[in-house]
């Protein structure tokens, strides 16, 4: 309950400053309905209004603004209409007792979390391998360190079409697998860059302590610098599936794919359906949330069970 | 078998030291030259003393101890461990080391943490189970054994970690300033206690201290050190009786041997800084 209300408020001061924004940015839109339906607006021709401020055009047609809160196509839809076509393109077809259509959000949804989760592990296992490789060896800590900071520089979207074209070369078929490459591409820096800290966080005297008891490398591993990364592994696992998620999505966007959240925010913008953009970016911010939600309780769970919380 | 072992130490104590120092040196190289931590060590420590190192910061009381555990490497001259080099006798698990910090695991309880040596060193679960009972006892936190480190105050905690370094029945007992970080009154208890500690097991102890009173009270012999470069100005035995209640501190025997570390510090002290 105490972390719930903070995170309400400022819901509630984002959805108000959404209903506010939806009236500028939906006036103009407003003006050329209601002009086709034969009422007066000002000024009355398509063009002038183009150059006319979204301001002035509020000011002197006050009698339309409200008519912005329900259009077809707007600029921006409000929450509402959001809610009403995510509830649609989900909730419905699973009433309808087909969850797994095409139109349904649940199916590309799932497509996106297969992807997701793929290159979560991928990512996961790729960082904590080089974040072992680097606490153990100055060699690859010199070499491979500036790389990987390196890697994340290089745009992803740049990168995505050539995963995938590169992925069909060598006889990968399908989307899948590169989708999980480049959705690995950006989840596995966190969580190196996290179990590096992690790793090295035991200090000088508890290292000398584990050598006055001659204990072998994988001892002082597994007894002392494993557990003590814990908490920064799950810190940086929150981020990792985050990022996992958006190289997903972004892997699903400019590569012709037809299934998975950014296929539909992609097709949706082509067909010019604002809602099925918006409702597709409520979706994969929910499944975010989700995810994080569960890592976060994992994190609980794990730490409390070792005793590192009260 | 272990008792076989320590009895034939114990006949062998009385002529041989169990640490052997002599004309030790360890010099530094770092960005700005060579320091000398240690320069010309002479020091034997016979079986079930009480040794306080004692001397102002940079004077190499902790390098000397760090070296007895193998922690550090010594440039020059030698240092035997119960006649082994000090790498040898780490391998026969030969000391326990406290250090400043307790230092335990914040995921183990109190019983894990004295666990963690034995677990190293592949005792069977029933002995390591025997052996925490047994040290949790000696320093009186047989009822702390399944909290966790953050829910025992900072002296039971350095107990705890006195515990741990007792655990795997080592004869040495190496301590770095092990109380340095507490205040006065938890101190002078744990002083107390450690007292009786070794009264009980026998053990001998290394002990380093900034503080005057603590080295006097605790010790049968005093190492006074100096630093620039760290070497040993003063080695004083102590006239005190092995039994020690607190209030020995206020006898003119302890203000004397308390007289004389002060002399040894404010000799080697240059107070040129």
């Amino acid at each position: 309950m105490r972390t719930l209300f903070p995170i309400l408020s400022v819901l509630a001061v984002l959805i108000a400053i959404w209903y506010a924004a939806v009236a500028p940015m939906n006036i103009r839109g407003a003006l050329d309905v209601a002009e086709r339906a034969g009422a007066e607006v000002v000024p009355p021709d398509a063009r002038a209004r183009f150059d006319t401020s979204v301001w002035v055009l509020m000011a002197n047609n006050p009698e339309h603004i409200a008519a912005g809160y329900s259009l077809d196509r707007p600029r921006l839809p409000t929450p509402q209409q959001v809610g009403q076509e995510l509830w649609k393109t989900t909730g419905e077809m699973a009433l309808k007792g087909r969850p797994m259509s095409k139109r349904s959000l649940i199916y590309h949804g799932w497509i996106t979390l297969q992807s997701t989760l793929w290159g979560f592990v991928l990512g996961t296992a790729l960082g904590m391998a080089g974040a072992i490789a680097i606490v153990y060896s100055r060699v690859v800590d010199m070499s491979l360190m500036p790389w990987a900071i390196i890697s994340q520089t290089v745009p992803i979207v740049a990168l995505a079409p050539m995963i995938i074209v590169l992925s069909s070369q060598v006889g990968i078929e399908g989307r899948g697998v590169p989708k999980a490459i480049i959705s690995a591409y950006l989840c596995y820096f966190p969580v190196l860059v996290g179990m590096v800290k992690g790793l090295r966080s035991p200090g000088t005297a508890q290292l000398d302590l584990l050598k006055t008891y001659s204990a072998s490398g994988l001892q002082a591993f597994l007894k002392l610098r494993l557990p003590a990364s814990m908490p920064y592994l799950f810190t940086s696992l929150k981020i990792g599936i985050a990022a996992a998620l958006v190289g997903t999505i972004v892997g699903e966007l400019p590569t012709g794919a037809i299934s998975g959240l950014g296929a539909r925010i992609l097709i949706g913008d082509q067909f010019g359906t604002p809602l099925a953009i918006w409702a597709a970016l409520a979706a994969a911010a929910i499944l975010a949330g989700l995810l994080v939600t569960l890592l976060d309780l994992l994190q609980r769970i794990t730490l409390r069970r070792m005793g590192m919380q009260a | 078998m272990q008792d076989h072992a320590q009895a034939a130490v114990i006949d062998h104590g009385t002529s041989t030291p169990v640490i052997s120092a002599k004309s030790l040196d360890l010099t530094f190289q770092t960005n700005d030259g060579p320091v000398h931590a240690l320069s010309g060590i002479d020091l034997d420590i016979g079986k079930g003393e009480f040794v306080s190192f004692i001397g102002p910061s940079g004077c190499g009381k902790t390098t000397f101890l760090r070296c007895v555990a193998a922690l550090e490497t010594p440039t020059g001259g030698s240092l035997t461990v119960n006649g082994m080099s000090p790498d040898e006798s780490r391998k026969a698990r030969a000391y326990g080391y406290v250090f400043q910090a307790a230092g335990l695991y914040p995921w183990r309880t109190i019983e894990k943490n004295i666990a963690l040596p034995l677990e190293i060193m592949g005792y069977s679960k029933a002995e390591q189970a025997e052996r925490i009972v047994r040290v949790l006892d000696l320093v009186e936190l047989s009822n702390f054994g399944k909290k966790y480190p953050w829910q025992l105050s900072g002296g039971m905690q350095q107990r705890a970690s006195i515990a741990r370094a007792l655990a795997f029945d080592a004869d040495i007992l190496l301590m770095d300033e092990p109380f340095g970080a507490l205040d006065e009154i938890v101190r002078d208890h744990l002083n107390e206690q450690l007292l009786a500690l070794w009264a009980r097991t026998d053990k001998t102890i290394g002990f380093v201290t900034h503080s005057i009173p603590e080295a006097v009270y605790l010790s049968t012999k005093i190492v006074v050190m100096s630093p620039r470069p760290g070497r040993i100005t003063d080695i004083i035995d102590s006239p005190l009786p092995k039994e020690r209640p607190l209030d020995i501190r206020d006898t003119p025997e302890f203000l004397a041997v308390a007289h004389r570390v002060r002399e040894g510090l404010r000799a080697g002290h240059a107070y040129d800084d």
